[in-house]
């Protein structure tokens, strides 16, 4: 049976009926045509399918799109705004924060979840908040190096880390 | 990987999902998702049905009554982690769920998804042990408490009924002068605890034990709580060698999991040195 969905995805609203079992990932990817979104381990490990979900980095491989029924979603498309990098994609240009760059949209959409939430995160705090993204090129340093050139330049640009209006988070206390 | 076809079902209120889960027994229980479907994409289980809980925003909330947190089963690791609430009252439930998988996973993983799972390398099953919090369930014809020692029966069994769903996780507001303390050696690639430990202890004027709590999670087929551990540090001095040999027995009588990253005779081990050291790192935030 196909379910009706309503997503918004980068500010554009999609509708469609989708299978049940289909997963958001392959909705983002084969239905949306955003290719984007990476599929590595495909079992919630590596973090290259991560999105911004109603404002929470999520794992798009582990989620049904009817799951994402009514949701705002970011992709990675979706960082720059009106042809301006975003400040995490500034940042893994000017530190060297990707070799082949596979796991780099997840790698940004996760960045941005820990910004959002600690916008002058410590070395220690990046790598914690980056522990659910695997890249076996660069050995992290550059791209603990991107996260904090992000954050100078979020906090410089006083902007927020998720663009609006992907920005709201719900309320969690 | 694509899971087998499923009829879906998407009720907005506790009242609609019982009503499903009577009409269709064979359904699975979705919350946020994180052990069923993978274990749907790699067909270990193709359910029929699946009855999505995500919507029942009444299920979503952490607050507290009196002297009891109440956490609804559709809180997620992330709000239970990031809690103002959890972190004055009952802090030892939030450092673990901050220790739950990664952060992608806390911001969509749920309490109750977790505890009615029953992984056997789960994190929170070691806390809810040592907290001694109730499990609330709830079926057509009403709730009911299940205490946590009660709730975990086996390798991915728990004392819920197949017409019921875990509503909520209460948990007592510890008193007197007491700490707590979730200490975890994580599998260095899936981030489950090969042994998870969870001590409760309170002290007395003389900074002795006055009671422990101790709960164990990732050592058997089930979380348990070493009765021999807990009964040894009662009245004991809190000192690093007494701690030490009180948890000696920290795997005694437990059938010990055993697999390729660690024999039966090492997690045994690690049961004991953290249950040690989540014991003094309690006695420690008690003082």
């Amino acid at each position: 049976m196909a379910h009706a969905i309503a997503v918004t995805v980068n500010g554009t609203t999609h509708r469609h009926e989708v299978e049940a079992r289909l997963l958001l990932v392959y909705y983002l990817r084969e239905v949306l045509a955003l290719t984007g979104t990476h599929i590595g381990c495909d079992t919630t490990s590596c973090g290259a399918c991560t999105i911004i979900m109603n404002g929470q980095a999520v794992k798009s491989c582990t989620l049904l799109a009817v799951q994402a029924d009514g949701a705002q979603i970011l992709t990675v498309e979706g960082l720059a705004q009106n042809g301006t990098l975003h400040p995490i994609q500034e940042g893994f240009w000017e530190e060297h924060g990707l070799q082949c760059g596979f796991c780099t949209p997840g790698m940004m959409l996760a960045a941005v979840q820990l910004l959002a939430r600690n916008p002058n995160p410590t070395d220690e705090e990046i790598r914690h908040g980056l522990d659910g993204n695997l890249c076996r090129c660069t050995g992290y340093q550059h791209i603990v190096n991107s996260v904090k050139y992000a954050a100078r330049k979020l906090a410089e640009q006083r902007l927020p880390a998720i663009p609006t209006p992907h920005a709201a988070e719900a309320k969690t206390r | 990987m694509i899971p087998a076809p499923f009829e879906y079902h998407q009720p907005s209120s506790v009242a609609e999902a019982l009503q499903m889960l009577t009409r269709l027994p064979e359904a699975k229980l979705l919350a946020g998702g994180h052990s069923l479907l993978p274990m749907m994409k790699l067909r270990l289980v193709s359910p029929t049905h699946v009855v999505d809980l995500g919507r029942i925003e009444a299920l979503r909330f952490i607050r507290q009554e009196g002297q009891t947190i109440v956490v609804g089963a559709l809180a997620t690791h992330w709000m239970v982690e990031s809690s103002d609430v959890v972190r004055r009252t009952v802090p030892m439930l939030g450092e673990t769920a901050a220790r739950i998988g990664d952060v992608q996973v806390r911001n969509a993983g749920t309490i109750g998804g977790s505890l009615a799972h029953a992984d056997p390398a789960a994190d929170y099953p070691a806390a809810i042990l040592a907290l001694d919090a109730q499990m609330v369930a709830q079926n057509s014809r009403g709730r009911r408490t299940i205490p946590a020692g009660e709730f975990f029966t086996g390798l991915f069994s728990t004392a819920l009924a197949a017409d019921e769903i875990l509503v909520e996780v209460r948990v007592p507001v510890p008193s007197g002068r007491s700490g707590s303390a979730y200490m975890k050696f994580a599998h260095p690639a899936s981030g489950f605890a090969v042994v998870g430990v969870a001590a409760l202890i309170t002290v007395d004027g003389q900074g002795r034990c006055a009671g422990a709590r101790v709960g164990v999670t990732g050592v058997g087929p089930v979380a348990y709580r070493p009765a021999r551990v807990e009964n040894s540090l009662k009245g004991a001095a809190l000192d690093e060698k007494t701690v030490e040999a009180a948890a000696e027995p920290a795997a005694e009588g437990v059938n010990v999991n055993e697999d390729l990253f660690a024999s039966a005779e090492y997690r045994a081990h690690l049961a004991r040195v953290f249950t040690k050291r989540a014991v003094l790192a309690a006695a420690q935030r008690a003082k």
